[in-house]
This record gives C-alpha cells, sequence and structure tokens, in this order.
C-alpha cells in the first residue's frame, strides 16, 4: 500500500517535469507570436524606405532611421492628438472616480427604497454595450450643439456603471455601519462623512478602478469617430486612425506613430505592471 | 418589525437624506442623458421611420425588423459576426486556460511571460491593429513570408472574404488572450492544492486531474469568459474599421460586421430607425447571452454544493 503511493508520486513527479518542459516550450513559442506585431511595430518605424521592400522582410532594421519619428510630427499634429488623449483620460478618470465612489457609498451605506430602484437601473445598463446606444446618444448632442465637441467627446466617459457596482460591493464588505454611526453621533456632517473618512478608506479600490478608467478613456474610438471631425480635437487612436487611411503608401511613417502612441501604455505597464494586473484581476473589468 | 423601530430608523436617516438627494442628484441626471434616455430611443427609433431631418418621424410598427431580415447586407453581417465571435470563443477560452494553467504550474519566469501575454489586453485597438495590417499584407507582409517556407503561395489575408474573416477573429483573439488568461489564473490559483495531493494519492496526475478537477471547479469563470469573449466579439468594429480603412472602393464590404453595418445605415443613408433596430438585434443577442450565463451559473452553483458535500 505504502509502496504504491511512493511509485505513484514518483512517476507523478516524472510527469510532472516532462510537462514541464512541453509548457515551457509552448508558453514560449506562444509569447513570440503575443510580442510579434509589436516587434513589428518597432522594427517597420525604424526602417528606411528601400530596406521596407526587402524580401524576405529582415526583423531588425540594419539602420536604424530615425527620420520617420521626426516625420511622423510634422506629417500630422501628433502633440496635439496626444494632449486631447491625456486630457480625455484624466476628465474621464476622476469623474468616474468620484461619480463612482459617491454613488456607490450611497446606494451601499443608505437606506431608501427609491434608491434600490436607482440602484437596479444602473446594473440594467452595465450589460448593455455601448455601440448599441451610440445613435441616438449622438442624436441628442446633435440636439445640444455638442457634436464636434470637446465635451461632447468626454461626456459619455464621465460615469459607468461597472464603476458604481463595484465601489458599492467594496463599501458594502468594508466599511461597517458602526463607523458611519459613530462619526453620526458625534455631529460629523454627512459630506465631511464621506470626503474625511470613507474617500480615505476607498484608496486602494479607488485606485483598481482608476487604472481601469484611464486605459478606457485612452483607447476610446468608435465614439470619438462618430463625433469628432476637426482635426483639432482629435485624441491618439482617431488621429492615428485617420493618419493611417490617408498615408496608406508610407507604412514606415504609420508605424512610427502608431509606436508613439504605444508608448505611454507600455511605460505606463512596465511601470505599475503588478497593480494594472491586480486591478483587472479583482474588478474583472476589461 | 415593530413600528417603534420603524420610527428610531426612520429619525436617524431623516438628515442623510438631503445628502442621498443632493449627492446623486447629478449623477442620476448623467445616468439620465448618457444611458438611460438613449437606451430607451433606440428601442423607440426601432419603430419609426426618420432620416434624421424631416420633422415627420411616423411609427411604422415591426417594419424595419421584416426589412432588416431581407436585406442581405445585414443577414452577411451577423453571419459574419457570429462566425467572429463563435471563433474568437472556441479558439481563446481553451487556449487561455493552456497558457494560465501551465503558467501557474511549471512555468520558470512567470511574471515576464503573464506579462508579455497580458500586454495586448490593455493597448489602444488602432496602432495594433496597424501593426497585424503590416504582418497580413499580402506582398510584404511576414505571415505570407512565414508560410512560403512551407511551400504555400503567398495568400490575401485581407482581400479575400473568408480568410479576412479568419484575420479579424485572429486578430480578436490575439488581443482578447491574455486577459481570459489573467481571470482563469485567479481561478485557478484558487483551487485548494488538496484536490490535487488527494488526487495523486489516488494516481490521477497531469492530464487526469487537469480534466477531473481543474476543468470541473473552473465552471464558473469559464461560463463568465465565455460570456464576455462573445459580448467582445459581436462587438467587433475597430478591427475592421482599420483593417479596410484604406482598401481601394468598398470599405467594409469585405468582412462586413453588425456594428459596422449599424453605422453605414445609420451615418451614411441616415437610417435612424432601421440602423436602431439593428442594434436592438445586437441588444437581444447580448440579453441572451447574459441570461444564459445566469441559468447555467446556477445550475453550476448546485453542483459545486453537491461536490462539496461529497468531499
Amino acid at each position: 500500500m505504502n509502496t504504491d503511493i511512493t511509485a505513484n508520486k514518483v512517476s507523478a513527479k516524472i510527469k510532472a517535469g516532462w510537462s514541464s518542459i512541453t509548457g515551457t516550450i509552448i508558453i514560449t513559442l506562444g509569447s513570440i507570436v503575443m510580442v510579434f506585431p509589436f516587434l513589428w511595430l518597432f522594427s517597420t518605424a525604424f526602417k528606411s524606405p528601400t530596406e521596407l521592400n526587402n524580401w524576405p522582410p529582415t526583423i531588425i532594421p540594419k539602420l536604424f532611421n530615425i527620420d520617420n519619428l521626426v516625420g511622423v510630427f510634422k506629417a500630422a499634429p501628433f502633440a496635439r492628438y496626444f494632449l486631447n488623449s491625456v486630457l480625455m483620460a484624466t476628465i474621464s478618470t476622476s469623474a468616474i472616480l468620484f461619480s463612482s465612489a459617491l454613488g456607490g457609498y450611497i446606494c451601499g451605506k443608505f437606506h431608501y427604497k427609491w434608491l434600490n430602484v436607482f440602484f437596479a437601473a444602473i446594473i440594467g445598463t452595465a450589460i448593455i454595450p455601448f455601440e448599441i446606444y451610440m445613435i441616438p446618444l449622438y442624436l441628442q448632442m446633435n440636439n445640444l450643439g455638442l457634436v464636434n465637441k470637446f465635451s461632447g467627446m468626454v461626456m459619455p466617459y464621465l460615469i459607468m456603471s461597472f464603476g458604481l457596482f463595484f465601489m458599492r460591493q467594496t463599501v458594502v464588505q468594508q466599511i461597517p455601519d458602526e463607523l458611519l454611526e459613530a462619526a453620526r453621533v458625534e455631529g460629523a456632517a454627512e459630506w465631511t462623512i464621506f470626503i474625511k473618512m470613507i474617500l480615505p478608506l476607498l484608496k486602494a479600490p479607488m485606485a483598481a478602478l482608476g487604472i481601469f478608467a484611464f486605459l478606457d478613456g485612452w483607447n476610446a474610438f468608435v465614439w470619438p469617430l462618430l463625433i469628432v471631425s476637426s482635426k483639432q480635437l482629435y485624441n491618439m487612436e482617431l488621429g492615428l486612425a485617420m493618419f493611417q487611411s490617408t498615408y496608406s503608401v508610407n507604412v514606415s511613417l504609420i508605424a512610427a506613430g502608431s509606436l508613439i502612441s504605444i508608448i505611454p501604455i507600455l511605460t505606463v505597464f512596465i511601470l505599475f505592471r503588478k497593480q494594472i494586473m491586480q486591478s483587472i484581476a479583482t474588478t474583472g473589468l476589461k | 418589525m415593530s413600528t417603534v423601530s420603524k420610527v428610531v430608523k426612520k429619525r436617524k436617516i431623516s438628515r442623510p437624506l438631503g445628502f442621498c438627494i443632493v449627492g446623486l442628484l447629478p449623477i442620476l441626471a448623467l445616468y439620465t442623458y448618457l444611458r438611460f434616455i438613449p437606451i430607451f430611443s433606440t428601442f423607440y427609433l426601432s419603430f419609426h421611420n426618420w432620416d434624421m431631418v424631416s420633422l415627420k418621424k411616423p411609427f411604422i410598427g415591426f417594419d424595419n425588423y421584416i426589412k432588416l431580415f431581407h436585406s442581405d447586407l445585414f443577414i452577411t453581417a451577423l453571419k459574419n459576426t457570429t462566425i467572429i465571435a463563435f471563433s474568437v470563443l472556441l479558439i481563446s477560452v481553451p487556449l487561455s486556460l493552456i497558457v494560465a494553467n501551465a503558467l501557474v504550474n511549471k512555468v520558470k519566469y512567470r511574471p515576464f511571460f503573464e506579462s508579455i501575454y497580458f500586454l495586448p489586453a490593455i493597448m489602444p485597438m488602432v496602432p495594433v491593429t496597424i501593426a497585424w495590417k503590416g504582418i497580413l499584407d499580402t506582398n510584404t507582409g511576414y505571415l505570407n513570408y512565414f508560410i512560403s517556407i512551407f511551400g504555400i503561395e503567398p495568400l490575401g489575408w485581407m482581400t479575400t472574404p473568408a480568410l479576412a474573416v479568419t484575420s479579424v477573429a485572429m486578430i480578436t483573439i490575439w488581443k482578447i488572450l491574455g486577459y481570459n488568461m489573467l481571470i482563469f489564473i485567479v481561478g485557478l490559483t484558487g483551487i485548494p492544492k488538496e484536490y490535487y495531493e488527494a488526487a495523486s494519492i489516488d494516481g490521477a496526475t497531469g492530464f487526469k486531474s487537469f480534466r477531473h478537477i481543474t476543468i470541473p471547479l473552473l465552471k464558473p469563470i469559464t461560463l463568465l469568459i465565455s460570456i464576455t469573449t462573445l459580448i467582445t466579439g459581436y462587438n467587433v468594429y475597430s478591427t475592421v474599421y482599420v483593417l479596410a480603412s484604406d482598401t481601394q472602393g468598398s470599405p467594409g464590404y469585405i468582412v462586413r460586421v453588425l456594428v459596422y453595418d449599424m453605422f453605414e445605415n445609420g451615418f451614411r443613408f441616415f437610417k435612424m430607425g432601421f440602423a436602431s433596430a439593428e442594434a436592438v438585434v445586437l441588444f437581444a443577442i447580448v440579453s441572451l447571452l447574459v441570461v444564459i450565463q445566469f441559468a447555467l451559473a446556477r445550475d453550476k452553483g448546485d453542483l459545486k454544493n453537491r461536490k462539496k458535500v461529497k468531499a
């Protein structure tokens, strides 16, 4: 009996060793596919026009030529696009954090019947993809003169149903009622309780939500494509998409523009890799 | 509950009522303008005929829906989108589970590989699609070079309709894989080690324990991932837009997808009611998926409880 168990364990170890090797091979091969598009951007951005036409295509450019990276700023106002993206993502993130924390706190800690109705309605909207109601929203904004305005582009990104839901769950789980009772007994005003006590307690979940909101705002594409038509209002995504359809002949220039547009996200990812992955894993957001 | 305690409760919360109203009012206003009204309008418009300019907006019942299912372009879009969504599901979910499982159990430099696989998931869609466009290019792309090593003739990855659908699916899989992997890793690390130890004493290791412990215990997570993957697949748009944006003549005709068809009907032909009916169909598909998820999740819950009792 005992020998049986050890025999099984030994064979298990051998098997585990084998699958570890095959596992490593599969993972390594797969990761080449995963990084290849980034490699392509990097290599193409530095290639000279003559090297582009080489067959077989070279992976590492023979000469690193930075003409494309300089030229792309001359060909289109990428600095402007970049600024618009930064503005949009920052405004969107701050607004989502505030509205989600406040709304989540109110829905989680106050017990009026109408709050349940409000909360249920928000959950209902959380599962509906934005693409489904983009057309009527566009028409509404058209009536208010918000089409082709920066405010119109940012507005739908001021709230996030899932964010409010997530903050409510966190508040319910992590903030005991006694804490609020104690503060009220001491005579603290409701706004003071929220700003001085609740917000600091929600720092970690807000950071998680903030990372997600920022990526969402930075990566916005379909809505800006609908609502914005002047170049000065383009964000990086839209600017790049328009750039690649007008300069479709000059692949190196397009690659250089793409490279510039992913560098901010790449930098943020390298710096905050752990936090980003943790936040996506805990919120389950995408 | 006695009336006394109710009164006490009411008195306690009467002061916060003002706070709730003042706090929620701006939030409610934003939700109403940006979510509730447009969602409602989508349904409303889908039963009307409207060209965006005329003052008349006649009610036409289900006419838009009937026309929709007689429109060849819509049927093509529905077919393409469904093929894309389900191929992304059937390939990315098992693949991400395999990757997650390998990473959790055996592979060295786990954080490094995790990052590599996860990176595409947070990247903006436009630049990565541009990169894929370069790789898939018929004349200068690496993919055609790669297959030429095996003696395969160059293929038109973005010009042949069937291959273009494959390309869109491929890019979507590449993009979503890391996200699914991350969620699977969360699930896998949550499975108690004792289960595997107990199984290994019974002689079940490797694939056997994967098959009989890992897969059943991950069912709720797999379900969640499958649904989000399908919804992502049904909403595919940016990839198609970028891939097709400089194709001469007919952008979007090579791979017509639902959102593309919808925007074209809305903003090119100004058939707002018709486009809204398409949005409602998309909504119906998404809702159906969510309902299926909830129904199956309930079943899985029972199964899990039974397992616990058995253990």
